[in-house]
């Protein structure tokens, strides 16, 4: 299991899990647009390269998946995969391919408006890491 | 961790002040309610908020109170504009969401004929829904223009009129907008989105005045029992959001400098009185500004929707904003604190403004009764107007409250709703009801809001605002 979703009362989040840290970042990358589009429809057309930074594991999270956010919000890309050739602590770099949006072909499940620090958790445990975000809807 | 409350009167509880906390928290509510708040991590944001350099008084909390990120929803803080801070935490992401109430020269007769075609045509005509796209694309220059000028710059582009600007808390725009200090990226998120609804809990609803509670002052705003009224919820869109991420992310780093020791990262604030502080203060008075223009338009369109629908032209339709009130800002203004008038800067982050009558901030037609308020309800049950008073500028820096609040999260209202038909059960109840997300109505249902009338009855019973008119809504528009 990549994630699961976590109920919130006015917003919802997700628990994510990966082998390693890149696993936990493209796992949180994939859960971010499962939830916006139904990616199996996507062909990943183009390529967009993404470099984030963070002052600890939180806040680098949190800088990804904002920055994959402003992808659809601003841009108007929907990501399929996410091939993330560089991380250590804390600098991200990642290749991800998407598709147009395009308001025929692509369903919105739900509007993510904003990734949060809300009791955001990172952490690498005895199985694995796994990290909790919460989105503002 | 448990919180112990002091109970002051039947409408106000002491959150004593204990640890870090510079002032004690105040919570408005009532004993019924005070037990599912509890259950809540609000107090403990409550708290919180009481720990940050230059509050005031007290960290206030109002009775549709509920988590937030960082400050409370509900919440209102001022801190002091010297000495202070400021914080996108204590506003909220979306900057200046907010209401406004029209009310028109038609009565529920006239209307329930046409009710259908009514709700349709506003349908088509007012984008909603997610991502939602409006008819106005901006240029870079011309949305800066939006950002510095407010509902002003709807009404000069032909949205309106100029006892709209007149009927707006702060005339539709804060002064200190200033287009330089928001990033290229809120700019781009803002262009295409001016004159649309969104999603989530925004919506557009045409109502009846069901009752009025207070003679002379429905009769200033206009109101009468029977009328037809037009709300509408909606804030800064896009634009607001990126204001708000874009900020927190800088304070989050500028407050590590500051050494302040911050119990919740969102609480990440800046000084009032400094070059960061004074930036944030106005990247969100052009957030402030985009909401504002961004109502005027969706009113204008409204207006003629009604009357294509009517045959009625303006003068005969005479759909009169009644007021325009905001419920996620920060502004500076002058309250007395220990005695003195003092310069504060007022957070209110689900709360809204409650003017007294003779308050120099009120146009000249409510400057003898007061500051309408709106309050809306959920979408099956009721919204309220009522009136600021001098009680709220002593006790709570001129706040109320804004709305019913979410007791059931959009998943649990989505199992609730399973195997209903939510729009059905609405339509028996003589409310119609149209919306674009696929599963806008099931989390939006009646049950996944607390009870209007109760939130109503702790702020009139305090008399932080006092009721003046209920209305009904007949049909719902949701985004």
């Amino acid at each position: 299991m990549k994630y699961e979703v976590i109920d919130h009362t006015a917003d919802f989040g997700i628990h994510v899990f990966g082998a390693d840290a890149k696993d936990l970042f493209a796992n949180a990358a994939f859960a971010l647009f499962d939830l916006i589009t139904d990616i199996d429809a996507l062909k990943g057309l183009d390529e967009h390269k993404v470099f984030v930074t963070g002052d600890d594991w939180p806040d680098i999270m949190v800088n990804w998946l904002r920055e994959l956010l402003y992808l659809w919000t601003c841009k108007e890309m929907l990501v399929k995969t996410i091939d993330i050739f560089y991380l250590k602590e804390f600098e991200l770099a990642a290749s991800v391919r998407f598709d147009p949006y395009n308001p025929d072909r692509h369903e919105i499940r739900n509007e993510i408006k904003a990734v949060t620090y809300h009791q955001i958790q990172v952490e690498k445990g005895p199985l694995g890491w796994e990290s909790k975000i919460i989105f503002d809807v | 961790m448990t919180i112990e409350l002091k109970k002051i009167d039947d409408y106000r509880w002491e959150l004593p002040k204990t640890g870090g906390m510079r002032v004690p928290g105040i919570i408005y509510t009532s004993a019924s309610m005070l037990e599912t708040i509890k259950q809540e991590e609000s107090l403990k944001q409550v708290a919180n908020v009481a720990t940050l350099p230059g509050i005031l008084k007290a960290s206030l909390a109002m009775p549709d109170i509920h988590w937030g990120y960082g400050f409370p929803i509900g919440g209102v803080a001022a801190f002091d504009w010297e000495n202070g801070i400021i914080s996108p935490g204590g506003v909220g992401y979306d900057i200046n969401c907010g209401v406004r109430l029209a009310a028109s020269s038609l009565v529920e007769k006239d209307v329930r004929p046409k009710l259908e075609e009514l709700i349709n045509a506003l349908y088509q005509n007012i984008p909603s829904g997610v991502g939602s796209t409006g008819f106005i694309k901006l240029s870079i220059a011309e949305e800066k223009k939006v950002l510095k000028e407010g509902s002003r710059w709807a009404v000069r582009h032909g949205f309106g009129e100029d006892s709209d600007v007149e009927h707006t808390e702060d005339k539709g725009c804060m002064h200190n907008a200033d287009p330089e200090t928001v990033s290229q990226r809120a700019l781009e998120r803002g262009r295409k989105q001016l004159g649309t609804l969104g999603s989530g809990n925004h919506f557009l609803e045409i109502g009846v005045v069901e009752k009025i509670f207070d003679k002379v002052s429905a009769q200033a705003f206009g109101l009468f029992e029977g009328q037809v009224t037009l709300l509408l919820h909606s804030g800064s869109r896009g634009f607001g959001y990126q204001v708000c991420d874009d900020f927190l992310a800088f304070m989050t780093k500028h407050v590590k400098k500051l050494g302040f020791d911050l119990p919740d990262r969102q609480l990440a604030c800046a000084m009032i009185q400094s070059e960061e502080g004074l930036r944030y203060y106005n990247a969100m008075a052009c957030a402030a500004n985009y909401a504002w223009a961004n109502r005027q338009i969706m009113l204008h369109r409204s207006r003629e929707v009604f009357s294509r629908v009517f045959g009625l032209g303006p003068t005969d339709l005479s759909m009169n904003l009644v007021y325009d009130v905001c419920h996620n800002i920060a502004k500076k203004e002058y309250h007395i604190v220990d005695g003195k008038e003092r310069a504060v800067c007022v957070h209110r982050k689900g709360a809204t403004r409650s003017f007294p009558a003779g308050h120099e901030g009120l146009c000249e037609k409510y400057r003898k009764v007061g500051q309408p308020i709106l309050i809306p309800g959920d979408m099956g049950t009721a919204s309220y107007v009522l009136v600021g008073t001098k009680k709220a500028m002593e006790e709570t820096f001129g706040s109320t409250c804004h709305g019913a609040g979410r007791v059931l999260s959009r998943r649990a209202a989505k199992r609730a709703s399973k195997g209903r038909a939510i729009n059905r059960e609405l339509e028996d109840k003589g409310i119609l009801v149209r919306w674009t997300g696929r599963s806008t109505l099931a989390e939006e249902m009646p049950e996944a809001y607390k009870d209007i009338s109760q939130v109503i009855d702790v702020v009139h019973g305090a008399g932080i605002s006092k009721k003046v008119a209920k209305l009904r809504p007949i049909a719902v528009l949701k985004g």
